[in-house]
């Protein structure tokens, strides 16, 4: 790596994370506590007739809507106030919050939670995909149980299919997944100086500011929340937390007490958001010489029981729904449609990893059909800089995916291998291409987020900044330290930056969609500019630094057309699998990656996230089984829920190839999510490699493979 | 309720409580352990590791009662010593912490891995740390910071 930036310094948190001194949620002492636990739905899908409860001792509370103030909402704001906080009348999945049972002594807490009954009059679930699409039981929103649809056109794809000499067809589904960060959901509601207080495991402090505020019913500056040192997120700490922090705030406001909320596991696995299940039919038009003349898409992700963020995982996963290719003609098409299962909602890659799964498994088996190495194939469609992207704009990035299939092909030998597999019946190797756009979609960052940073001179060789993004395992508090520090010629550790506290730093944006280095970064970057040029006016001098769009770039959310995201990351994944033919088991035997995030802020940490996003991957592609049987997850604990271990998969070798962003700090475009995106289909893509047959779904299970040999 | 004595981090303590009660919750909220953590409370991820008469076990998984008269090693015990800080200082340099849920465990499973085997490969730390989950890292630079410490640590283990 060839920038000083890139260079790899010692985390700030490694050492008091690594020695058990790092506090979390649960070891803080707030004094004399309360317990809150949640009365969950047992149904899938009812009307509630009834709630018996046990005499409550003094000092124990029942908490529901009635507890919501006067000028308060029994809604969480998130995009839509759709999302109730205590079920009022009617449950639409399995764990919706009805009440908090709170009281000072744990056991008894749970002893008049087992003494409560509810009664409920059934109505008929629907938890698929196809299920909800038919309205089976009736519509659970609207008449078509969508809560949102839309079509993206490119060029002119029923002429293409017009012309069309041949139609390869797939339909390709994936299924939920949990983020199991290791350490689970958790938040503690105080009452501090007259303030209502949250101390929370999140990734959006103003996040929660704002939903608390609508249900209080008071400004968002009379509410605080303070971000704790967070144990993985991953998404499920984007929204999830408004989930929690609501009612334990309707809680706090009346009891005026600490209050903690604090998941086990086995409520934490079948009681939280997970990733959308995708189903995906791709249709491609191909001329009788085999070129791909247009692309029609049809993607549905079941959104579960209320919105959430469905309709922008959904944007993200039809905007990324031709993956890296330049395709004359396409129709992509996008449903989320309502079920009575847990509300799916934010997870690394919020819909992008769907799409890039349905594409690239779908390229490579329309290569199979043509007699093709998919690499070769997929490689003749490569987008490059000012072709036209499926929202009708011209590429901005200089797109670099030939030379990193070179390095990428070089220290796997793919090509080779693909070929040399191609007779062995106990070999595979598999290949996946992917981008992902960094930031918010569209003009988001300009319109919706509008982010301001801020920093202080501290002291004489000193500085702190102010920003609302945390530090939730991905380096941030490191990374932003170093781009400050190089702008202020000052070290790394001479920068403050402490867990964001609302009532102190501006409003810089979540911590999401892979914006947090590159867009914040940036601001940061530009605000040290600044404070610098007025450091010599002394101690507590401030620079302030607000959003600007980089110039040049359009885009309508009416239509969804223009640039749908400024920059994206750029990656390559190659897995090679063997298989035992005694077990049916297969072992990846390589994994090897390349990465375009324009400049490495610090080596060793990006090395972190790729090796970390591609194993979950790996797991998310082989693994990570979560069914739905009567409306409730099946897989309820770690013994069920299984996640790679440091046995299942091997290193993973990886190149970073520079290629500078103009608008990223010293270059970095995002990489968070991007290296989750393509480990899932090159695992797939070498299972065919491997068996010759087309698979579709994910999991890949070994029953999975069994079942494609025996075919 | 009974009164139970060990050694922990080589001191005695005595705590009178129901000896079913899960070394966990006794470390954590009766002793003020912190550094040991909850995972998942079943004995599934490793977080909760510590050392009871030197062998490394899941503090979720021990009832009270059984640690009497025995030593218990808690990562505020094993950042104190030589070991422990070649460990931590190596899984500082390697990179082998992001959220650090699982990295007291993982020094822990560490420590025991290179009592017994002061030289392991890579494949003999994979297998030593099996039984410890970590969703961040994809274990790749926690295997190297153990690599790490086994270097730096020649003469300790
Ligand atoms: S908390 Fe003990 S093994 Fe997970
Ligand atoms: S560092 Fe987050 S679980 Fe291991």
């Amino acid at each position: 790596m060839s920038k000083q930036i890139s260079k790899a310094v010692r985390r700030v948190d490694a050492v008091d994370k690594a020695s058990g001194r790092a506090r979390y949620i649960a070891d803080h002492d707030f004094g004399e506590l309360l317990y809150a636990r949640i009365l969950r739905s047992e149904r899938p899908r009812a009307v509630i007739t009834g709630i018996s409860k046990p005499e409550f001792p003094e000092g124990y509370y029942y908490i529901d809507a009635r507890d919501i103030p006067e000028g308060g909402k029994n809604r969480i704001r998130i995009i839509k106030e759709d999302w109730p906080v205590f079920a009022e009348g009617e449950v639409r999945y399995i764990g919706e919050t009805i009440a908090l049972v709170v009281g000072p002594d744990r056991e008894k807490v749970l002893e008049l939670l087992s003494q409560i009954t509810v009664t409920y009059e059934d109505r008929e679930p629907a938890t698929t995909i196809e299920e909800g699409l038919a309205c089976k039981g009736g519509p659970i929103v609207g008449e078509d149980n969508l809560f949102g649809a839309y079509t993206l056109i490119k060029g002119d794809p029923d002429a293409a299919f017009k012309r069309a000499a041949r139609v390869v067809e797939g339909t390709y589904r994936t299924g939920f997944q949990e983020h199991l960060y290791m350490e689970t959901q958790g938040m503690v509601g105080t009452w501090e100086d007259g303030k209502l207080t949250l101390y929370a495991s999140a990734q959006c402090p103003f996040y929660i500011r704002k939903s608390v505020a609508g249900v209080l019913g008071v400004e968002e500056a009379e509410i605080r929340v303070r971000q704790v040192t967070t144990g993985g997120a991953f998404g499920g700490k984007e929204h999830f937390p408004d989930v929690i922090a609501t009612p334990l705030a309707v809680a706090v406001n009346k009891i005026h007490k600490p209050v903690q909320l604090i998941f086990d596991r086995d409520e934490d696995i079948p009681f939280t958001c997970k990733r959308h299940p995708s189903r995906i039919t791709i249709r491609t038009a191909l001329d009788a010489r085999g070129n791909i003349l247009g692309m029609d898409i049809d993607t549905v992700i079941n959104a579960g029981g209320y919105e959430s963020s469905s309709l922008i995982v959904l944007q993200r996963a039809i905007l990324h729904g031709l993956g890296v290719y330049n395709i004359p003609s396409a129709r992509v098409r996008g449903r989320a449609v309502a079920t009575n299962t847990f509300p799916s909602d934010a997870f690394r890659g919020f819909g992008a990893p769907q799409g890039l799964y349905a594409i690239e498994v779908h390229m490579s088996q329309v290569a199979r059909a043509l007699g093709e190495q998919p690499a070769a194939f997929k490689r003749r469609y490569f987008i490059r800089k000012g072709d036209m992207t499926v929202t009708n704009a011209t590429m901005k990035d200089n797109v670099i995916l030939e030379e990193m299939f070179k390095a990428v092909d070089e220290m796997s030998g793919y090509t080779e291998k693909a070929r040399a597999y191609e007779n062995d019946p106990l070999r595979g190797i598999g290949i996946a291409f992917v981008n992902h756009g960094c930031g918010f979609t569209g003009n988001g960052e300009q319109e919706i987020i509008k982010s301001v940073v801020r920093m202080k001179r501290t002291g004489p060789h000193q500085a702190a900044l102010y920003v609302s993004n945390v530090e939730m395992g991905q380096g941030l508090q490191t990374v932003l330290r170093k781009i400050a520090a190089k702008e202020l010629g000052l070290d790394y550790t001479d920068i403050a930056y402490d867990n964001p506290d609302t009532d102190i730093v501006p409003d810089s944006g979540p911590t999401v969609a892979s914006r947090s280095t590159m867009v914040v970064g940036y601001l940061i970057q530009e605000c040290a500019k600044k404070l610098k040029d007025r450091w010599d006016e002394g101690i507590g001098v401030e620079a302030e630094q607000h959003y600007r769009h980089p110039e040049g770039l359009t885009w309508d959310q009416e239509t969804f057309q223009g640039d749908a995201y400024p920059s994206y990351g750029w990656g390559i994944n190659v897995i090679e699998v063997a298989l035992d033919l005694v077990t049916y088991e297969v072992r990846t035997t390589g994994i090897w990656s390349a990465f375009d995030v324009g400049v490495p802020i610090d080596e060793t940490i990006m090395a972190g996230q790729v090796s970390g996003g591609i194993i979950q991957a790996v797991g998310y592609a082989a693994l990570e089984k979560c069914e739905v049987r009567d409306g409730m997850f099946y897989q309820r604990t770690m013994a069920d829920y299984t996640i790679p271990t440091a046995v299942d998969f091997p290193e993973v070798k990886n190149v970073f190839l520079e290629n500078p962003y103009p608008y990223g700090p010293s270059g970095a475009r995002g990489a968070g999510e991007l290296v989750f995106d393509a480990a899932a289909p090159a695992y797939v893509d070498a299972i065919q490699s491997l068996t010759g047959r087309n698979v579709y779904d994910l999991p890949v299970t070994p029953e999975t493979i069994m079942g494609v040999l025996k075919r | 309720m009974k009164e139970i004595t060990f050694t922990l981090n080589d001191e005695t303590v005595r705590v009178t409580e129901d000896p079913l009660k899960r070394l966990l919750d006794v470390l954590r909220e009766d002793l003020g352990m912190t550094g040991v953590k909850e995972g998942c409370g079943e004995g599934e991820c490793g977080a909760c590791s510590i050392l009871l008469d030197g062998k490394l076990v899941n503090a979720c998984m021990v009832p009270l009662g059984v640690v009497e008269g025995r030593e218990v090693v808690t990562p505020e015990g094993l950042r104190e010593t030589e070991k422990g800080k070649t460990l931590i200082e190596a899984f500082a340099d390697t990179g082998a912490v992001q959220c650090g849920f699982c990295t007291p465990g993982m020094v822990m499973a560490a420590e025991a891995l290179l009592e017994e085997n002061a030289d392991p490969s890579e494949e003999e730390i994979r297998q030593a740390l099996s039984g410890n989950l970590c969703r961040c890292t994809g274990y790749d630079l926690i295997i190297k910071g153990v690599r790490a410490a086994a270097e730096r640590g020649k003469e300790l283990w």
